[in-house]
Formats: structure tokens, C-alpha cells, sequence
């Protein structure tokens, strides 16, 4: 198995790693790629690349990329578990099991990230309130280890599957995962949406529709004053109906757009549009659940429209006794920034988490991007403070910019991590950039 | 599936066969995969015996094996149905490499030309008692011109183009195609990180394309198709020209 010199990036494109990158296509390969030695930098696991930030990239070590690791090998059809390798990606689960009427139980915002990936960061989806995240749903997984073991790992092991769930690939090789899929009626979801005109109505509307079955907020970060978190919330419930989804019309962003098509008269533009698209009094319609799950899958590389510079998205979960103080708190702030980019993603979470480091608390949770420029450091500085000043966390999967103090204040069960992680990896075989940046890598 | 088609994939575990192997099962074709890795042709079956509702199995099968060619042969006369054969396998040591130990040089031809000429001579009266089916082989745009930077790999594609053309006609006459491929870059392990790759194709793409183009008896295609253009500015160039150059 050829390596090769690549420069891998997440994908907000402002975070690179120089490294050997292998690409193993045999899973007999991506042992022995695992296991041979990888130099004092280490070896990191890289799926589709669809984590923003530097979580899954090694610079000056080695990557295992695992999207060729990509086989489905077992379903049940009575109980719904499907056992699949690390590369499988959620676009494939849809179009293999959907007809059959069966659906990824929690599924994050795109299609193309992997299954191993989804593992790696305990992910969660716009059902996380009912379902709760990736992690409980697994009900296996086949870890190799550092040190070459192999463990078969199940919930009731307790340290070990809660260390890797959310773990960020870095207490070993998670080579097959087991997981339960979930029935579904039909191949579409009726959306309800509704316009909020602020803060205190998207909250309250949230709260209503905390009984559905997804529910998502799409909010103008640029709104300031009186319109402050003013957006659209979207609620769905399956519907019977065929399973087939419409054909794929996807388009392709041809190039990196030039840094002054993003500004923030244009994104005042195009929010103020997306907010009007919705009738005052809201609507109904039918959607796939592909459009659903993954609108922005079909605009592949959309990650160009930010242009070269690239950007950096902002994840945190607030909870709820302080969220409604903290939300207010980071929307003045982002819209006096300028700096917000399009639509920003609002929604509320519940208790579902399976790790150590999973990101989910009961709250709310905010998500926005901000294209790389002056002060992004300071300004990501300030809304990582108000998140941690009001009990919350940001979202390692989308980080690039936590400093270690604060990441640790986040996670108070990072200890237990560290624990599972010294004694499964003394010799750090495993590491990553995001490990080296949030002292990941220390014992406990 | 009784009565329709089964897809022998020789050299099953290639990205381009995985994915030729996946688009056949997608379209109900039973599918046997043929290779060295069993355990990680096993996994390949599973996934398209799970994805695709048909039958999948696995073969051993290595090119350099020329006796267990007989015994594979052997086994495919019971199959019911079409039998369409599709041949993937070969091996890309660098020129570099093959220059410095020339036995590397041998090896890839023994695999990619002998081998392949191997089983398939050793399939191809069964195909023509069978009187149906057809034969997909791949070869390489490498194949087309003997150039500085890769011309023993290039040989043994051109070996293996002027052996299907051959077998084209042979077979043709008992209603059996025969079409050759000429894959560009393709996103696979053996162009993986290489440089000066450009307008590289996804194994799906190409075994969509190619599994179409055999539906369709063409005889021999480019995939990506603009590579037939490049491939006939290359072609043209004149030899005393060629000799100097370095592409």
C-alpha cells in the first residue's frame, strides 16, 4: 500500500496538514497500515473529510484514510442492526435500506461523512431531542488497538466504548460498526415551517414543538435589534408514501469564489430573502428525506463558496437554565461582528450522549460559520467564553480554535478519557493536530 | 438469479471492480468474485449479497496460477443463465522500479499479459459453446504508446489490447463480445497521490460507463471518453519526434 505526500485540509479549508496519507482499499492493508510504525507524529484516522477543523488531520505524521473501507457486511431485517465498515457513508445507508424502508437512527447534517466518523464524534441530528445521538444506537464496534488487539466492543464494557464513542478516533481503529436502524413509513417528511420574528418566539416556538419528531432552526445571525434571532423553525414527521427519492440533481461549486462575494450586505440579502421565502402565518410541505436530512448535499463543495480563505464554523450547546441569556448574549455579538455568514442552525438538544466526550447536553445549540479574517481568533475567543460562562460546551467536530484551558472546563469527563486513552496508548501511536491543540494527548 | 446474468469480476479486488461488481449486482446480475484476498473479497459479497438482493460469491483466483486457471474454467460450465466475464487484474510497478530489477519487469507482464491471455483462453470455449455473454477486459491508455515514463506496464496493456482484438473476432463469430477498456486516471490505489494526475474519474463513474457501453457491443472505449482525443493527439505525434520526449 503506496503512501503518499498530501496535504489533507477539514472542511472549513482553513486548517491543513502536511502528511503520508495511505488509502488502504483491502481491509487486510488498513491492518497492517494501522499497525506499522508511523514516527513520532503518529498515525490519525481521516474519513470523508467533513469534520471542519483539525480533528482528523496529523501534520508531520501519517493519515489512514478509510472511505475505500467501505462495505456494508450484515443486515437484519427482523431487527434492523446493520453492520458495516468505517467507510460507509450515510449517502449509501440512504440509498441501500431507504427502499426497504429502513433509515439511519440519527444522521449528522451531510450525507457524505462516514459511519466511522459519526462513531468518532458521537454525532447527533435534528431528531437528537427524541433519539439522542449516533452512540446509542451502536450496539457494537470492532476496535484495534495500538498495540494490534482487537477488541470486540459493546455498551456494557463500560470505559472503553464510552472513551471511543465521541472519542475522536483516538483510542484506536474502530474497523466495523454495529448499529440499529430505524423503521420509517415512506420516503418523505411533511415540514411544517414557521417564521419567528425573534429570540423569545424561536425559543417559545421550540419549546411547543419539542414533541416532534425533527425540529430545526434556521437563524438570521445578521439580525440585530429588535429582529435579534429571528429565523425559521422547521418541524417534520414521517409520512407513508413511496420510498424511492427523487433523482440527484447535484450541482458542483466550479470554483473558490472571491472573498468579496461574501459580505455583509450580501448576507443580509440573502437571509433577509430566506426569512420572506415563508409566508408570516408559516407552511406545509412534502419533502424526501434526502432534502431533508442533507439540503446542502446537493451543492457538492460548497465549502468553495467561502473562497480561498476558507472559514470556520461555530458550534456550542448552552443549557437550557442559562441558554436563553447565553443565546442573546452570543447573537449580539456575532451580529455586531459583521462577520456572520449565511443562515445559522438553531435547535434544542436533549441528554442523549454515549461518551466521554460527546457534545450533547440538554439545551439549545447554535451553529454558524464565519469565513476566515481579522480577529476571528478574538471574536471565537469571546463566544467560546459566553459559552463556558453559561455551562456549555463547543462541538469538537467543528472546532478549530478552542484553546486546552477552556476545552477542559467543557468536558469535566475528560479525565476519564485520558484514563482509558493512557492505558490503550501509552506510546501516543494515535495522535492528531486537534490532540496536540486541546492536550488531548495528556494523561490524566 | 435463474435464467439471468452472472458477472465473473477476475481481479475482484480493484476500486474499479468493487465498483463494476456493485453496478452489475444494481442492475440483478448474480456476481463471482475472483482473486487472491478471499477474506476481503468475502466482505465485498457480503456487501453486494446485502445492498442488491442477488447471489454473490467469492473465487480464488492468481494470475500467476496458470493450473488453477483450468480448474476455474471448469467450474463456471454449470452456471445457468448469461456468463459475462470482466477482467480487472494487473500490477504497476514503477518504471523506475522495473528498471532497477528488471524481474519486476517480467512479473508484470507475466500478470498483466500472460495472465490475463491465460484465463481467458482457458474461458473462452466455454463462452463459445455457450453461444452467449460477453467479455469485458481492461486495458490501459498506457497501452497506446510505448512512452519513457511507463512503457513496460504500457506493453503489457498493448499486449493485452491486440489479445482481446483478437478474441473479438474469435468469439464475435459465436455471438459472444468481446469489449476492450482503456481506462485514463482513475481515483484508485494505483494513481492514489501520484502527481500529474488530472481529470481523474470515480470508480463508479467508469463502471457505470463501462457496463453501458457493453450493453450498447461497443468494442473498444475510453473512459473518461476525452481521453480517445488525447490518446489520438499521442498516437499521432511521429516516432523520430516521440523518441525525444519525455510525457
Amino acid at each position: 500500500m503506496r503512501k503518499a505526500a498530501l496535504k489533507l485540509a477539514g472542511w472549513g479549508r482553513t486548517t491543513y496538514a502536511a502528511c503520508e496519507a495511505a488509502r488502504p482499499e483491502r481491509f487486510g492493508e488498513a491492518v497492517a497500515g494501522f499497525a506499522a510504525d508511523a514516527g513520532q507524529n503518529g498515525i490519525c484516522l481521516y474519513g470523508a473529510g467533513r469534520s471542519y477543523g483539525d480533528c482528523a488531520l496529523n501534520s508531520g505524521g501519517t493519515a489512514l484514510i478509510t472511505t475505500r473501507l467501505d462495505r456494508i457486511l450484515g443486515f437484519d431485517a427482523q431487527t434492523g442492526i446493520v453492520q458495516v465498515e468505517p467507510g460507509v457513508d450515510f449517502r449509501r445507508l440512504m440509498e441501500v435500506f431507504l427502499p426497504r424502508g429502513w433509515l439511519a437512527p440519527v444522521t449528522p447534517g451531510t450525507g457524505f461523512a462516514t459511519v466511522g466518523g459519526a462513531v468518532a464524534h458521537d454525532v447527533h441530528g435534528k431528531n437528537h431531542e427524541l433519539d439522542g445521538s449516533f452512540g446509542q444506537h451502536v450496539t457494537a464496534f470492532d476496535l484495534l488497538l495500538p498495540d494490534g488487539a482487537r477488541r470486540t466492543v459493546v455498551p456494557a464494557d463500560g470505559d472503553l466504548f464510552a472513551a471511543t464513542v465521541g472519542g475522536a478516533g483516538l483510542t484506536g481503529f474502530i474497523t466495523r460498526i454495529e448499529f440499529r436502524m430505524k423503521r420509517v413509513p415512506g420516503g418523505a417528511v411533511r415540514v411544517r415551517e414557521h417564521r419567528a420574528a425573534n429570540l423569545a418566539a424561536f425559543l417559545s416556538a421550540m419549546r411547543d414543538a419539542a414533541g416532534a419528531s425533527y425540529a430545526v432552526g434556521w437563524i438570521d445571525a445578521a439580525a440585530r435589534g429588535a429582529a435579534l434571532g429571528r429565523g425559521i423553525l422547521e418541524t417534520a414527521e414521517p409520512i407513508e408514501g413511496v420510498f424511492a427519492q427523487p433523482p440527484e440533481r447535484a450541482r458542483r461549486v466550479p470554483f473558490e469564489f472571491p472573498a468579496f462575494a461574501l459580505n455583509r450586505f450580501s448576507v443580509a440579502l440573502f437571509n433577509e430573502g430566506y426569512f420572506r421565502r415563508v409566508p408570516p402565518d408559516g407552511r406545509t410541505r412534502v419533502v424526501p428525506w434526502r432534502t431533508f436530512l442533507y439540503p446542502l448535499d446537493a451543492l457538492h463543495d460548497w465549502n468553495r463558496i467561502y473562497g480561498r480563505r476558507g472559514f470556520v464554523q461555530f458550534q456550542c450547546v448552552v443549557p437550557f437554565e442559562t441558554g436563553a441569556r447565553a443565546l442573546r448574549d452570543l447573537l449580539e455579538v456575532i451580529s455586531a461582528s459583521h462577520q456572520a455568514s449565511f443562515l445559522a442552525v438553531l435547535k434544542r438538544m436533549g441528554a442523549g450522549r454515549a461518551g466521554f466526550l460527546s457534545f450533547p447536553m440538554p439545551g439549545f445549540t447554535l451553529a454558524l460559520d464565519f469565513p476566515r479574517c481579522a480577529g476571528l481568533e478574538a471574536l471565537y475567543a469571546r463566544l467560546s467564553a459566553i459559552t463556558l460562562d453559561a455551562g456549555g460546551r463547543v462541538y469538537l467536530a467543528k472546532d478549530a480554535l478552542l484553546d486546552a484551558a477552556s476545552f477542559r472546563r467543557m468536558y469535566p469527563e475528560f479525565p476519564h478519557f485520558a484514563a482509558v486513552r493512557q492505558a490503550v496508548d501509552p506510546e501516543r501511536h494515535i495522535q492528531s493536530d486537534m490532540a496536540r491543540r486541546l492536550r488531548l494527548q495528556d494523561a490524566p | 438469479m435463474s435464467g439471468g446474468q452472472t458477472w465473473l469480476i477476475l481481479g475482484a479486488s480493484s476500486a474499479i471492480a468493487r465498483a463494476l461488481a456493485r453496478e452489475a449486482a444494481a442492475r440483478g446480475a448474480d456476481i463471482i468474485l475472483a482473486g487472491r484476498d478471499d477474506d476481503d473479497l468475502r466482505r465485498t459479497a457480503a456487501d453486494i449479497g446485502v445492498a442488491y438482493g442477488v447471489h454473490a460469491r467469492t473465487e480464488t483466483f492468481a494470475a500467476l496460477d496458470h493450473a488453477g486457471h483450468r480448474a476455474l474454467a471448469a467450474s463456471l460450465a454449470d452456471i445457468p443463465g448469461i456468463l459475462n466475464i470482466a477482467l480487472l487484474f494487473g500490477i504497476m510497478p514503477e518504471q523506475a522500479a522495473m528498471d532497477a530489477d528488471p524481474s519486476l519487469a517480467a512479473a508484470c507482464l507475466d500478470a498483466n499479459a500472460t495472465g490475463a491471455i491465460s484465463i481467458l483462453h482457458h474461458i473462452a470455449p466455454l463462452l463459445e459453446a455457450r453461444r452467449a455473454g460477453m467479455v469485458v477486459g481492461f486495458g490501459s491508455v498506457a497501452g497506446d504508446r510505448g512512452r519513457l515514463k511507463n512503457y513496460v506496464y504500457g506493453a503489457s496493456k498493448a499486449a493485452l489490447h491486440t489479445y482481446l482484438a483478437g478474441l473479438r473476432n474469435r468469439l464475435g463469430r459465436s455471438g459472444v463480445h468481446v469489449m476492450t477498456v482503456k481506462p485514463g486516471f482513475v481515483d484508485t490505489a494505483m494513481t492514489f497521490g501520484l502527481p500529474g494526475m488530472f481529470l481523474v474519474a470515480q470508480p463508479r463513474d467508469v463502471a457505470r460507463v463501462c457496463l453501458n457501453a457493453a450493453a450498447k457491443k461497443r468494442d473498444v472505449i475510453y473512459v473518461p471518453w476525452f481521453w480517445w482525443g488525447i490518446m489520438s493527439v499521442i498516437r499521432g505525434i511521429p516516432e523520430r519526434l516521440f523518441k525525444r520526449l519525455s510525457i
